[in-house]
């Protein structure tokens, strides 16, 4: 039995804790059904970002959707945050099962 | 002699900067905060429900422009002597006009543990000074635009964590009286010491993190984040004695005066001024400020008051 998969886009956020309110509100206006956020740690530009405290947390966000909504999603975190917040963010496409619930 | 907590903070620091494996857990150190928060909310409130309120409202009228005269006086040291861009100057005029629950929960260790009283409004003072702070930061940046999204601002610092936890406290606090209290009373009022020491220890080793970009950033920081402390504990004494609080009263005003947030302010400040590079201020409030306070400023501002009391009196 072959797998009905179907191509979506993975777009992955990383960056402060502090700024997750006001990403997941963006998030809900660009009309992003649905996204998970995790605790990350790790190394960049902006030094060492531990996770063992709130203000150098960092989180890492996975929003799984059409090309199209991720690649506007993307243009607007690079145009409202790049400049002035520790943020990574990267497209990949991946294999999906249940495609309808990543529209 | 010095503090146990106070130890416990060197431990800390000493683990940090030996790089040892030492970490707490995230929860913890959010727990511990919680706790201590609550716990100097309920203490405050039970005070307050032996005493009059509407004769505090002069006094919190006066706290609250003692921190926008200490934002005013950090920004343009900042500025005009340390060059600092406006978006810096801003930011770290408002960690320096905004208060720190833990130096202030040091303070209130440090008092208690040489059974000196002080007045329970304090604690009112510390939700209090917390936030003007702030508005006058974001004022400096920007002025008063109508971009700004000052409902979202109020919000973040009113309601942010601390300040709501510190309310609560004290809103339970006044309504339970210290009768209501005595069930909880071994859990919130008996631990403080040793949940305070646990909450200095993580603080060690967050201050630890600060030593290499303090390095980096050269004498102007290292200066600044003494004697900013040092004005501010002064312009604290004053006001204290103007407001008649007691000797312990006083020193806690010269000690919340001489605090810099680190906590509420960085948060609300990111969002506000992202221009701001967080590291700087983060860098001399914990890296020295905070330190310097616990260490040496309360003694020295507990000194400082006892003097100028017996000046003015």
């Amino acid at each position: 039995m072959s797998l009905n998969t179907q191509i979506r886009t993975l777009l992955t956020v990383i960056t402060e804790a502090a700024i997750e309110q006001v990403l997941v509100r963006d998030l809900d206006r660009l009309g992003v059904r649905g996204y998970t956020i995790s605790d990350a740690r790790g190394r960049g530009s902006h030094g060492v970002r531990e996770g063992a405290w709130t203000k150098s947390a960092n989180i890492r966000i996975e929003i799984v959707f059409p090309r199209a909504m991720a690649e506007s999603t993307l243009l607007h975190l690079q145009a409202t945050y790049f400049a002035n917040y520790a943020m990574v963010a990267f497209l990949q496409d991946v294999e999906v099962l249940r495609s309808d619930k990543f529209e | 002699m010095i503090d146990v907590v106070v130890l416990f903070f060197l431990f800390g620091l000493a683990a940090g900067l030996l790089r040892s494996e030492l970490k707490l857990p995230v929860a913890l150190y959010e727990s511990l905060s919680v706790f201590l928060l609550v716990a100097i909310g309920l203490k405050g409130g039970q005070g307050l429900a032996s005493q009059a309120l509407v004769p505090l409202l002069p006094q919190l009228l006066a706290v609250v422009v003692l921190g926008l005269v200490l934002t005013l006086i950090a920004f343009l040291i900042l500025q005009y002597i340390g060059r600092f861009s406006r978006a810096d100057a801003s930011s770290m005029a408002a960690h320096y006009g905004s208060v720190s629950v833990a130096t202030f929960a040091v303070g209130v260790n440090w008092l208690m543990t040489r059974d000196i009283p002080f007045e329970s409004q304090m604690t009112i003072f510390l939700a209090v000074m917390e936030v003007p702070a702030i508005l006058v930061g974001i004022v400096l940046m920007r002025g008063v635009s109508r971009q700004t999204r000052w409902g979202a601002l109020a919000h973040e610092a009113l309601l942010g964590k601390g300040v709501t936890l510190l309310l609560g406290g004290m809103f339970i606090g006044w309504a339970a009286g210290p009768d209501g209290l005595a069930p909880i009373k071994p859990l919130f009022f008996d631990l403080f010491k040793g949940v305070l020491a646990l909450f200095l220890l993580e603080m060690g080793l967050i201050v630890s993190h600060q030593m290499d970009e303090l390095k980096k950033r050269g004498l102007f920081i290292l200066s600044f984040a003494i004697l900013m402390p040092l004005l501010g504990a002064v312009l604290g004494i004053g006001c204290g004695i103007l407001l008649g609080l007691s000797l312990g009263g006083v020193t806690l005003l010269a000690t919340l005066a001489a605090s810099a947030s680190y906590i509420a302010v960085p948060a609300t400040m990111r969002l506000a001024i992202p221009e701001a590079n967080p590291v700087i201020s983060l860098a001399a409030v914990l890296g020295v400020t905070f330190p310097f306070n616990i260490l040496i400023g309360i003694p020295l501002y507990h000194r400082w008051a006892s003097y100028f009391i017996g000046v003015a009196g």
